[in-house]
Formats: structure tokens, C-alpha cells, sequence
């Protein structure tokens, strides 16, 4: 019952000579970093860790290399003027949601007409139910009294989102003509994604003036890879039929990019763009810390002060904002242009717009003359802050609460966390650099593994090793968690299509749901320990688990799983011998995903406070120190490249052998 | 005749001083922070900019990077610079030039070890340090063994706690919080079974309201402390005794404010609060539930004798 594992390990007994190298290499480094960590006791110093001569000083190399692109290069100046372009346009949005004094100089607008026209649009892409959503979500931010927040943090987003879409479609458009543009960028939207927040912090505030602009800078760089990656995805995917088409019919190249290409990759340029929405959203809370205004500065506030309630309200509505803007946006997605009879009338054919019209009337008129339709004052909203202040302490006190709480913070802490720290810090480095190399060996062959050698050696070489090992123990534990709780879960999920659905849709909400709503009431939990950290990373980690799992399952071609069923395989080993090994290319994906989520989220745990590279990070904000921050931010750039090269080696390597690719 | 000169005198003095004392139209930006009474008093400062016929903005910054804005001008003034958490920061700023010192607050800060009323019942000896690290038992988690743990604040603060636990022998485990917040969270959850905790604190802040407690206290500060090994109970270590109970509050002001706002500037060189009117500032939010520009409005009308002064002074 091994129709997979039979026809790529057609291979004589023993192996053939590149798979006994390979065991011989495998074994080798495995069997130097066992050494190395048994003779330990007897080591000398050096070989433990790196010496401290031996360091070399990037960081002061790093401070020269920022004054010089700072003051001599002059690359602010240019900076400076993209920020003040971005300021316009952001300071243009702010004006017309909620009547900041800027150009266009317009009143600000009622609430009360934004929800009325985002309900009629929710209707035109998607009926009903998408009316009430989009709606509800606008009532609820404006009964909560928090109608202007909302609004300064869309100000940004509205700016934020589409530079992001279009730089992004752009980039993926030059990187399809040219695949050497294509390498030579991949991996920099990888140190964009994993770069922690702590580093763009400093720069984004110099270069792209703090406020607004630093934090609209911020949210493209980061949300922008998943955009040209679909764009590349997308065109790559065009059916040559398609393009001969517009061959013949004389397209110049321009024509053949504007009416061929994109037109037939739009569903995948369209889903870019909802996650250039979501990744947008993502990280409402994160840029707060360099200036964007609204939600998520207030949240940080809020929890500074110690308001359990409000904050929780306020993580609420960024999760209903997500959730709208993702369901309007996929809803355009499948939305196919509509087709009237021919001599319809004009009114007839945009009917949904005029009513849109109408409706911005009616409210203007409405809220000119009842003042709670145009503004809810902090006095009448209903917040309950202080009663689910209340409610929330209360749970957190029952004594079983405590009591589970209590024990699971004891185990994981006692037996699970701090041993395996401990044991990780225990390990020479260099037994370390020679494991996780045996580890890319082994998914990838011979040059992921240099790349891993290279990498951790430059890790080791930044001097924070003892820092670099609990970050890289914390995102560990916190993937193989995700594995654990999420992959049963999703294996069961992907049986049937509506929970497979349902799965994905609480995978997507989650996504955007700022862990810090939960931090407060995990650390009253769980103290500020390792396990908290471990839980605020895990929501990030479970996500892309569940969802690439899911779709793995889901995506294993119905012959096999028939043929299975035909040979009188159980479930399980249906699931064991077929499904899980066809799926893995694509359950690997997610693992990488949730390890690089991880790697990023660092900020998150210095937040609730570790002794990893985050805090040492979080240091060098008092005084500026520029370069140090760089060497530490990088120090978590390159471990997470090591894992995506590997892992992304062996699942290229995987779909070949199985014919996926 | 003498009137008439006096008149022209004036005016002939006054002209040009107007000339140069009217301040742009530009809008003075006002950074504000995550904790309340930063956030209510740039609002009042900025609501008595507005009455001065200024226009003000307010942005959202992180409190350490705040000070390379202003030193770029990209915000005007910063109005509460702490001691303790912000002064590297600061220093570092005004060793590299374009922000300068724009004088301090009447209030004093402190911060230091602290730890909630219920917190003496186990611990009875307290505040002297002597009797904490007496009953350190008292305050170990699961996590740190027999050790007493104690809660420091975030690393950006450089509080030193670890160096002080070893120049002092102290039995106890320090770890650091990662944000006021966590700190709070860790109170809050000791509060409802009165468990005994030791953590970092200041004043004033919103806590003194809600959490009535006590600083512990340490051998007192002397100069040199944190420089000169023999000062303080310990000759051979550094940062053994607390933290000086009298820290600074200081204004810091970009260099090119007094060019570019005249007026405003002036008044933010005067302005000076207490600490009895920061805590009521942050009451006004905290315990309240007043929106930051309200508390500003109406602690102004209540306090309109004492900003008066102020404006007058630099009314031109």
C-alpha cells in the first residue's frame, strides 16, 4: 500500500552511491555536533563560543556606512520628497474621511454616509449579506465611539494599499520578463518580510518623516511580496493559446501586457491585492509604534493604561475591518463584468449606482438635521469598556481558570521550555552550525547546506549568539506547536469540503487579529515567561499550518485517492501512505510560512519581555544606535533565510519527484 | 509730548519686535506617546498653541525615536523627557545636535523598586531593602525557584536592576518586562489573590490611583553611583543604591522653533507643571474615561490661573 513511496524509492538495496555520500555527510556532522556537545565540560572557551576578540565590529561599521547614506549620499533628500508625496495623498484621504484641515478642505464626512455607501457597494459585489457586513462593521466602529480612529487608520490604508498593488504589480511585471531580476529579488522581499519591526523603526522614522508616512512606507514594504509573487504566479500561468491569440491579432507590447496578459492573469493579481489588504491590516498595531495614527496607537494606549475592555473593543473592530475589506475584495475577485441586453437603458444598467448616490444624499441631508447620524460623541457611544474589564477580570479569577492555567503554565515553563532553552544555550556553537547544516543537507543537498554554514557562521560572527538561540528556541517551539495542535485539526477539517471552508475562513479572520488584544490577559495568565511568549507567537504560526495543510489534503488528485480505496486501504493509511506524502510540498510551504511569521513577530515577544535578540533590539532605541540594531535585526533575517532556502529546496525537489511541479 | 514719545518709542520698539514675533502658519506637530498624561498635557500645551492663534497637529511616535524627529525638525518639541528612561536617548540627541534643552517641569520624578499596599502583610519589614531581600522567598515564582523574582521595566529604560541585585547580594531573579503594559498586567494579576510582587514603577503615573503602594528604599542615591565604584554601601560595584528620588522632567524644543514659532516657543520654555497637575491629567483619562482633547479642555478651564502666565508673558 505504498503506490507513492514505491515509485521514488525504486532504488537497489542499499542505496546508490549518492545516497551512501549523502548518510556518510548526514552522519558526519551529525556525529561532530554530538561530539562537540558531550566533551562540552572539557572544551576550551573558544570553541564553545565565539571569542569576543574575534568579533569583527559591524555594528560600528554599519553606523559609518548609515551617516554616509544619511548626509554624503544624500539619500534623504530623495526620500524625503517620495514621504511628502505620500503625506499629500494620506493628508487628501484624512481630509475627506474625517476632515483633517488639509487640501481638499471638505467638512468632515458623516458616518452615517460612509456606512450607507459601503453597504450599497457590499450589495453591487455581493448581495445581501455583504450589504449587512460592511454596514454592520461601519455602525458598530461608530456606536463604539470609535469613528475617528477608524478613519485615521484608513486614511493611511487607502494610500497604503493601492501604492503597494500597483509598485507590486509593477515589480512582479519586470521580474516575469526578466528571471535574473526575478533571483536577484527574492531574496530582498524575504529580509522585508522577516526584517524584525524594531529595525525599520529608526530608518523609517529618519528617512520617511515620522508619522503617517513611516508608517504608510512601512505597511508597503511589507505587504507588497505577496503581490509580486501572484503577478509573477499569474502571467507565468498565461495559456500560450491566449498569446498567440493576441499575436495574430497584432498587439503591440504594450497592448499584448494591458489586454492579453493582465486581463487573463487577473485572478491571481486580484488576490494579490486582497493580501496586500490583509498583510496591510496585519499590521495596523505594529506600525504604531512609527506613527501610524488611529486603531492601533490607540490599542498600544489603551494597554499601557491597563484598559482590558476597551482594547479588547477596539481589537475587535480592526478584525471587523479586516474581514469586510476581505470579503468585498474577494467578492470582486469572482465578480464577472455584467452584460445587458442591448438598448437597455442607461439608468437600468447602473441602477446600484444611482442608488449609491442617492443614498450619500439622503444621509448628508439626514445628518444636517439629526446630529447623531453625523458624529457619536466618547459620551453617547455604548462602549462597555469598563464592564468587560470587569467580565474579563472575573473569568481570569474563577479558580478552575486558575487552576488549568496555573498547571499548563507550570508544565510547559518547567518541564518543556526552560529545559530545552537551557539545553540549546548548553550546545557549543559550533555543534549548532554543523546540525542545522546536516538538517539543510538533508532537505536540500549540497547548497542550501553552505548557505546554512555561511549564514549561522555570520550569525555567530554578530556576536549575539546566546540572544539569536532563545529567539531561534522560540520560534521553534512555537512552529512545532502549531504542527501538534493545527495539522490534526486540519486533517480533519479537510474531509469535508464546508469544514475545509469554514477552516480556512477562521484562518483568514485570525490572520488580522492582533495578538495584543489576548497579551494582557496572557500574561495575567501565564506571567511574562516563556510559555506567554510562546502563545502570542502561536496564532501567527497556527494559521498558515492549518491553511497549507488544508489545501494540500484537498489538492491530492482524486485518482489516487480512489486507487487507495480500491486496494482496500483503511483511512489511515489512505491518509499515511497517500494523502500526507502528496501533500507535503504544500504542508511544508506553510511550515515556512509560520516559521518566517515567527521570526518577524519577535517584536511581539519583546513586548511582553525575553531575553532574546527583540530585547537587546528594543535596547538599542534608547540612543539611537543604528548599527547594533542592524546587526541584530539581520542576525534574524539570516537565520530565517537558512530555513527558506531548505525548506523551499526540498519542496521543489518533492513536487519533481511526484510530478506536481 | 512725553506721552507722544513714549508712544512712538514704543511703537518704534514694538514694530519690528512684532514683526519677528509672529509666529508661522505652519502647523506645530506635537509628538504624543502611549501613556495618558503625556497624551493630555501635549494636548493642553497644543490647545493653548491654538489660542494663540497657532495651528497644531499631533503624531504618534515611539517615545525613544522621538528625539532623532525632533533633532530633524520633523516635530517641534517633545514635553516630557524622563530622566531615568529617556536620558540617553535625549543626550545622545543633543550631542548630535538640532534639539535643545528647553527647561524643566517643577515635577520631580522618581522610579525605582515599588510594590503594592497588600504586598507588606507578607512582607512586613518593608520598604527597607534589607527586610525585601529578607522574605525574597515570599516573592518566587515557578520560574525562579527560591529565588524572589523581581519585574523590571522595559530594556529601553536602562534601569540596571540586574547590577544592583548583584552589587547588593540580593536573593533575587530580575526580569525584564517588555512594556508598561506588561507590568500592569503582572500587578493586575497579583491584585485579586493580594499575591506579594515587588516591581518597577514611577511617579507620577495613572498606578499611584488604582494600586496604593510604596517605593522600597535602597541606600540613597549619591553622585557617582552609577560611575564611581566607591560610592554607596558597596566599594567595589556600581549602581548599588536606588535610583535619586528627584529626577528631572524636562522640555526639550527643536532648534528651529524659536525661529519659526516665536511666541509658542516662548511659552513652552515658561510652561512648567507639578506633579499633583500631570496625575490629575492622567486621572482625567484613566479613571475618568474623558477622550484625551476632552480631559485637555477641561483641565484648562480649570486651570486657567495657571497657564495664564504663561501666555501673557509671550503674548507679543
Amino acid at each position: 500500500m505504498t503506490i507513492v513511496s514505491d515509485a521514488n524509492l525504486a532504488v537497489p538495496e542499499g542505496g546508490t552511491p549518492a545516497m551512501a555520500v549523502r548518510r556518510k555527510v548526514l552522519i558526519g556532522l551529525f556525529g561532530f555536533a554530538a561530539l562537540l556537545t558531550v566533551l562540552r565540560p572539557w572544551l576550551p572557551e573558544a570553541l564553545i563560543r565565539l571569542p569576543e576578540a574575534m568579533l569583527l565590529p559591524w555594528s560600528d561599521w554599519l553606523d559609518v556606512g548609515f551617516a554616509w547614506v544619511q548626509n554624503d549620499l544624500g539619500l534623504i533628500h530623495v526620500t524625503r520628497e517620495i514621504a511628502s508625496w505620500l503625506g499629500f495623498l494620506i493628508d487628501a484621504a484624512a481630509n475627506v474621511l474625517y476632515g483633517k484641515s488639509r487640501w481638499p478642505n471638505f467638512e468632515a464626512m458623516p458616518w452615517s454616509v460612509v456606512a450607507g455607501c459601503l453597504a450599497v457597494l457590499g450589495y453591487w459585489l455581493g448581495g445581501w449579506k455583504l450589504a449587512l457586513l460592511a454596514g454592520g462593521t461601519m455602525v458598530w466602529t461608530a456606536l463604539m465611539g470609535q469613528w475617528k480612529w477608524a478613519m485615521e487608520t484608513m486614511s493611511v490604508i487607502v494610500v497604503a494599499a493601492p501604492v503597494g498593488f500597483a509598485v507590486g504589480l509593477l515589480i512582479g511585471i519586470l521580474a516575469w520578463r526578466s528571471a535574473r531580476f526575478e533571483k536577484a529579488m527574492r531574496p530582498v522581499l524575504l529580509v522585508l518580510q522577516t526584517l524584525p519591526f524594531y529595525s525599520y523603526l529608526l530608518p523609517a522614522v529618519i528617512f520617511f518623516k515620522v508619522g503617517p508616512t513611516a508608517a504608510s512606507v512601512a505597511t508597503i514594504a511589507y505587504s507588497m511580496p505577496p503581490m509580486i509573487l501572484m503577478t509573477i504566479v499569474g502571467l507565468k500561468k498565461v495559456p500560450p493559446e491566449v498569446v498567440e491569440a493576441g499575436k495574430m491579432a497584432g498587439c503591440s507590447r504594450w497592448q499584448m501586457l494591458r489586454s492579453v496578459y493582465i486581463p487573463s492573469a487577473r485572478t491571481e493579481i486580484l488576490v494579490g491585492l486582497n493580501q496586500v489588504i490583509m498583510l496591510a491590516l496585519a499590521m495596523v498595531v505594529l506600525t504604531a509604534f512609527i506613527g501610524m495614527p488611529g486603531l492601533g496607537a490607540k490599542l498600544l494606549a489603551m494597554m499601557n493604561s491597563f484598559k482590558l475592555g476597551r482594547s479588547f473593543e477596539i481589537g475587535v473592530t480592526i478584525v471587523l475591518l479586516a474581514v469586510t475589506l476581505d470579503r468585498l475584495s474577494k467578492a470582486w475577485v469572482v465578480k464577472q463584468p455584467e452584460h445587458f441586453e442591448k438598448g437597455t437603458p442607461w439608468w437600468q444598467r447602473h441602477i446600484l449606482l444611482l442608488i449609491g448616490v442617492a443614498t450619500f444624499v439622503v444621509f448628508m441631508v439626514l445628518a444636517q438635521v439629526i446630529p447623531i447620524l453625523n458624529e457619536i460623541g466618547r459620551r453617547q457611544s455604548l462602549s462597555m469598556g469598563s464592564e468587560i474589564d470587569v467580565a474579563i477580570k472575573g473569568f481570569l479569577n474563577l479558580s478552575w481558570v486558575k487552576e488549568t492555567t496555573g498547571f499548563i503554565r507550570w508544565f510547559f515553563n518547567l518541564w518543556i521550555l526552560i529545559p530545552t532553552e537551557r539545553a540549546l544555550l548548553y550546545v557549543p556553537t559550533a555543534a549548532v552550525i554543523a546540525v542545522v547544516t546536516g538538517f539543510c543537507y538533508a532537505l536540500g543537498g549540497r547548497r542550501p547546506a553552505l548557505i546554512g554554514v555561511l549564514f549561522f557562521s555570520i550569525v555567530a560572527g554578530f556576536g549575539w549568539w546566546d540572544r539569536a538561540m532563545i529567539t531561534l528556541h522560540s520560534t521553534l517551539t512555537a512552529v512545532i506547536l502549531a504542527m501538534v495542535f493545527g495539522m490534526p485539526l486540519a486533517v480533519w477539517a479537510a474531509r469535508r469540503e464546508t469544514w475545509s471552508a469554514r477552516m480556512i475562513f477562521v484562518c483568514d479572520t485570525a490572520q488580522t487579529f492582533p495578538s495584543f488584544i489576548y497579551l494582557l490577559p496572557a500574561i495575567m495568565l501565564f506571567g511574562i515567561t516563556p510559555f506567554t511568549v510562546i502563545l502570542s507567537i502561536l496564532i501567527y504560526t497556527m494559521v498558515p499550518v492549518i491553511r497549507y495543510t488544508i489545501e494540500g489534503l484537498r489538492g491530492v488528485p482524486p485518482e489516487l485517492t480512489e486507487a487507495a480505496d480500491m486496494s482496500g486501504a483503511t483511512r489511515w493509511q489512505k491518509l499515511w501512505n497517500v494523502q500526507l506524502p502528496l501533500a507535503m510540498p504544500t504542508i511544508a510551504v506553510g511550515l515556512n510560512q509560520a516559521l518566517i511569521f515567527a521570526f518577524f513577530m519577535v517584536i511581539i515577544a519583546a513586548f511582553i519581555g525575553t531575553r532574546d535578540l527583540g530585547q537587546e533590539m528594543q535596547r538599542t532605541l534608547a540612543g539611537t544606535q543604528l548599527g547594533k540594531n542592524f546587526t541584530l535585526g539581520f542576525s534574524v533575517v539570516f537565520m530565517a533565510l537558512t530555513f527558506d532556502i531548505a525548506i523551499n529546496a526540498w519542496a521543489e525537489k518533492r513536487r519533481r519527484i511526484l510530478g506536481l511541479a | 509730548m512725553k506721552k507722544l514719545t513714549t508712544m512712538v518709542l514704543t511703537a518704534a520698539l514694538a514694530t519690528p519686535f512684532a514683526a519677528i514675533a509672529e509666529d508661522s502658519s505652519d502647523p506645530i506637530t506635537i509628538p504624543i506617546h502611549n501613556w495618558s498624561s503625556q497624551i493630555v498635557m501635549s494636548n493642553v500645551v497644543g490647545q493653548m498653541f491654538e489660542e494663540m492663534g497657532n495651528n497644531v497637529e499631533f503624531v504618534t511616535t515611539d517615545s525613544q525615536a522621538v528625539y532623532e524627529s525632533v533633532r530633524l525638525g520633523d516635530v517641534a518639541l517633545e514635553l516630557e523627557v524622563w530622566e531615568g528612561a529617556f536620558g540617553a536617548s535625549f543626550r545622545e540627541a543633543l550631542s548630535k545636535g538640532g534639539l535643545h534643552d528647553a527647561g524643566d517641569h517643577d515635577a520631580v520624578t522618581r522610579e525605582d523598586w515599588w510594590y503594592p499596599a497588600w504586598t507588606k502583610e507578607s512582607c512586613p519589614g518593608l520598604p527597607s531593602w534589607e527586610a525585601l531581600n529578607a522574605c525574597a522567598e515570599v516573592f518566587a515564582t515557578a520560574e525562579t525557584g527560591s529565588n524572589g523574582m523581581y519585574l523590571d521595566g522595559p530594556v529601553d529604560w536602562l534601569k540596571h536592576g540586574q547590577e544592583r541585585v548583584a552589587a547588593l547580594d540580593m536573593n533575587f531573579t530580575v526580569v525584564n518586562a517588555g512594556s508598561a503594559a506588561a507590568l500592569w498586567a503582572h500587578i493586575g494579576a497579583a491584585e485579586a489573590e493580594k499575591k506579594p510582587i515587588v516591581v518597577f514603577n514611577w511617579t507620577p503615573n495613572f498606578a499611584e490611583a488604582v494600586w496604593p503602594g510604596e517605593f522600597v528604599e535602597f541606600p540613597a542615591w549619591e553622585d557617582g553611583c552609577d560611575t564611581d565604584p566607591t560610592k554607596g554601601p558597596n566599594k567595589e560595584a556600581l549602581f548599588d543604591c536606588g535610583n535619586p528620588s528627584t529626577g528631572y522632567l524636562k522640555k526639550a524644543a527643536w532648534d528651529g522653533m524659536e525661529d519659526k514659532w516665536p511666541a509658542a516657543y516662548c511659552v513652552l520654555t515658561k510652561l512648567s507643571f507639578t506633579n499633583p497637575q500631570i496625575a490629575e491629567m492622567a486621572k482625567l483619562v484613566d479613571t475618568d474615561e474623558l477622550e484625551p482633547e476632552e480631559a485637555a479642555e477641561e483641565w484648562l478651564a480649570a486651570n486657567r490661573a495657571v497657564v495664564e502666565p504663561w501666555m501673557s508673558a509671550c503674548a507679543s
